[in-house]
């Protein structure tokens, strides 16, 4: 028997018919990733019984059941309207469209990549809508949710997917920096621009103060720079919050080749309080990070949330997740749709009409429409975009690394008028 | 420090020390952060006396991983802080690398210029000290190898105190390198003398032999050799480079136009290296002046070695004299 588990092997196709045996250490629960050790003693059901049980522990949070049920929780209830909540579902409705218009463009050849957020809507949306205006968000690669919230419209996304930009966003005016492809960099600037608040004196009062959200995941869990991260922001008292996004597949590497133990249990090991919440939970995962945002405000911060979910599509649309997990899985995650709990919900409750799903739907099609005839007709940058803006300050050397690089094109003879560097623009 | 009167002598380690305070006076965004740099002063005492005057939220006694230390630095440039960063030892900076290469040097253009980062990242560099490994590198190759940061190395005090803010007041990232066996050396600076602009190689030193381009601890170096080698009616041009990225070859292109021969001089590793990128520059510009091969005195293509080997690894007098030879055979 083994105190830990080996993970899914490449090679190894994906098999129902075996399971391995799910195995307690001492502290630690059932580990995902066992699905295709040999032992013929459990089956897939078991199994994903055990994947569920490492992806929400029993101290997870959660105010709205898969069913579309409303629970309380005692210490992170939340005060919301009907109005709100059917804003948190349009919110996630038309980033789910938009990431499924992405997705389609890729597959098209208008994009050439995608990271999609497909099963992360409610984290997103959820930790999006508990910021305030003078907060700082720092996204890694997967955030569009996050951005959608910050005023980040997708079409800014599509620049970096399409190769036109890295970011074309302003980072200071929104509120939202760019995305970090390097998995756990940015832990390190949110930390740091969180000490910046600090030493600022932006924290104190839970209205006014400011704040920094931190998104990562469970594979950057496991970088350097994240631990690097909640050492310097426990030291310093830094007001951000990491909000780890576990959506339990880190490519093909499950959570247990990433952790022994729940993510947000290592919060204790730095000195500050960790939170596991249902991250397919809007309403849950807003009142935790809004509790977690104003405890930063106040002075107690760093805080960091583990929001359970589940990339419910590939890791970018390179990936081919059959070579890793089961198909059950995902049927198994699909029950724990991020939408249509608060759908049933609003429903069930008698909290919205069909007509305002009608709307919501109506409206997610003309964004899907607006994206695409967007991204079709983006200009691409010339040559001279190679060398611009590399520094703040002058730079001759590149200046004339420029001009010789135009004048290279324009000595082409048969380059045809209208055709120059830069003359799309 | 006086900001007139006499011209005082200092070393170059309270050059830095006092372009750093001159630097937090007269901006109040400027913080240090770095390992040991608060109570302690920094190992090498470079920042002696900064915490005490200017407080701990000032400057930042950091915990222990240099990645971090870059990497908040980043942070806190988004934020509006100009950081300077202290890097204990040369060879302490590769856990940091990644965050100096794939993001401080990169966000603004990543940004297209929505992001500044005007973070300095001191570095004690070379060797000679008798050190344990990882304590004698010459990294500055990497760096300049990497587009979007800055690289400078002084060499001397004056360089120091006036390099020191200049670099604090440039708005890209600047890696700043100190020749740490020449923390000690002594020289006279005298505040009415303008410094130079801080990317621009310097002319220390004119002759019409042979053309001798250093930068940071071989300066020193290079300039005794010259004094040698005038007893031989020898007169080497001595250039100190300063400015590692970008280059300022201009004096150097001019200067071997009229002496036809060039040494270039570093304690790095030769190959690949900053001086080898001289060599070949030289060898573009000045192709019809040369009348000999542009030769590289640099320690050589292995680890830093034990300490007791050191002698024989670092450029020194009779190596640039022996070089000089060489290139007075064509």
């Amino acid at each position: 028997m083994h105190f830990r588990k080996r993970a899914p092997s490449h090679s190894a196709p994906a098999d129902n018919s075996v399971g391995s045996p799910i195995v307690d250490g001492p502290t630690v629960g059932p580990i995902i990733g066992a699905a295709m050790e040999i032992d013929g003693q459990h089956t897939p059901q078991q199994v994903i019984a055990g994947l569920r049980a490492t992806g929400e522990g029993e101290d997870l949070v959660q105010l709205l059941t898969p069913e579309g049920q409303r629970v309380s929780h005692p210490q992170f209830d939340l005060e919301i309207s009907p109005a709100e909540i059917r804003e948190l579902y349009r919110d996630m409705v038309l980033v789910r469209r938009a990431d499924r218009e992405a997705n389609a463009l890729q597959r098209q050849g208008q994009l050439g990549l995608w990271a999609p957020l497909l099963g992360q809507e409610a984290a997103q949306i959820g930790a999006g809508r508990a910021l305030a205006p003078q907060d700082m968000a720092f996204p890694s690669y997967r955030e569009h949710g996050v951005a959608w919230c910050r005023g980040v419209d997708p079409t800014e996304l599509f620049g970096i997917f399409r190769g036109i930009d890295q970011g074309s966003w302003d980072p200071i005016a929104t509120g939202f920096g760019l995305y970090a492809i390097v998995v756990g960099s940015q832990c390190l600037h949110a930390t740091g621009y969180a000490m910046g608040q600090r030493l600022d004196g932006k924290i104190g009062n839970a209205e006014t103060g400011e704040a920094t959200l931190c998104f990562f995941g469970d594979g950057a869990s496991s970088q350097g720079d994240v631990h690097e991260g909640f050492v310097w922001a426990a030291v310093y008292d830094a007001p951000v919050v990491f909000f780890c996004q576990n959506n339990q597949w880190a490519i093909s590497a499950p959570l247990d080749r990433q952790s022994r133990v729940p993510l947000y249990r290592r919060a204790r090991g730095y000195g500050f309080p960790g939170v596991q919440v249902d991250g397919n939970d809007v309403l849950a995962t807003l009142a935790v990070t809004r509790w977690a945002l104003r405890e930063c405000r106040t002075g107690n911060g760093p805080v960091l949330i583990e929001a359970c979910t589940y990339r419910m599509d590939a890791h970018t649309t390179s990936d081919d997740p059959t070579r890793y997990r089961l198909a059950d899985e995902l049927e198994e995650w699909k029950l724990k749709d991020p939408l249509e709990r608060v759908r049933v919900h609003l429903v069930r409750e008698g909290l919205a009409e069909q007509e305002f799903f009608n709307g919501v739907a109506t409206e997610a099609e003309e964004l899907a429409v607006r994206l695409r005839n967007y991204c079709t007709s983006m200009p691409a940058p010339g040559p001279e975009r190679i060398f611009s803006k590399i520094y703040a300050e002058p730079s001759p050397s590149l200046d004339s690394a420029r001009a010789e690089h135009l004048a290279y094109h324009a000595s082409f003879a048969d380059r045809e008028p209208g055709s120059e560097p830069g003359s799309e623009h | 420090m006086a900001t007139t009167g006499e011209p005082q002598m200092i070393t170059l380690a309270k050059g830095i020390n006092q372009g750093l305070r001159a630097a937090m006076d007269a901006d109040s965004k400027v913080i240090v952060m770095g390992e040991d740099v608060g109570r302690l002063g920094g190992v090498f005492r470079i920042t002696d006396g900064l915490q005490k005057d200017f407080g701990e939220q000032r400057v930042l006694d950091t915990p222990l991983g240099e990645s971090g230390i870059i990497g908040t630095a980043v942070g806190l440039a988004v934020r509006g802080y100009r950081p300077v960063c202290e890097i204990q030892f040369d060879g302490f900076v590769y856990p940091a690398f990644d965050q100096i290469v794939t993001q401080l040097a990169r966000l603004h253009y990543r940004s297209q210029g929505k992001l500044r980062m005007p973070v300095v990242v001191r570095i004690p560099h070379g060797g000679g000290i008798g050190a344990v490994e990882h304590h004698s590198e010459s990294p500055e190759s990497y760096f300049a190898h990497t587009p979007g940061l800055r690289v400078v190395a002084c060499s001397n005090p004056v360089d120091a105190y006036w390099m020191i803010q200049q670099a604090i007041a440039c708005d890209d990232p600047v890696i700043f390198f100190e020749p740490k066996r020449r923390y000690w050396e002594k020289a006279s600076l005298d505040l009415s003398v303008a410094p130079p602009p801080l990317f621009r190689s310097r002319l220390l030193r004119s002759g019409g032999t042979a053309t001798v381009v250093a930068y940071g601890p071989t300066v020193r170096t290079v300039l005794d050799a010259a004094t040698v080698a005038e007893r031989d009616g020898q007169q080497l041009e001595v250039i100190d480079l300063r400015t590692l990225s970008p280059l300022d070859l201009a004096p150097v292109f001019d200067s071997v136009r009229r002496t036809g021969r060039l040494i270039c001089v570093s304690e790095a590793p030769g190959e690949a290296s900053l001086i080898a990128e001289v060599a070949a520059r030289v060898s573009q510009e000045c192709f019809y002046s040369l009348e000999a091969p542009v030769l590289r005195v640099t320690g050589f293509d292995t680890p830093y070695p034990p300490a007791k080997c050191e002698e024989d690894y670092l450029p020194d007098l009779d190596r640039v004299l022996d070089a000089l030879d060489r290139v007075l055979a064509y």
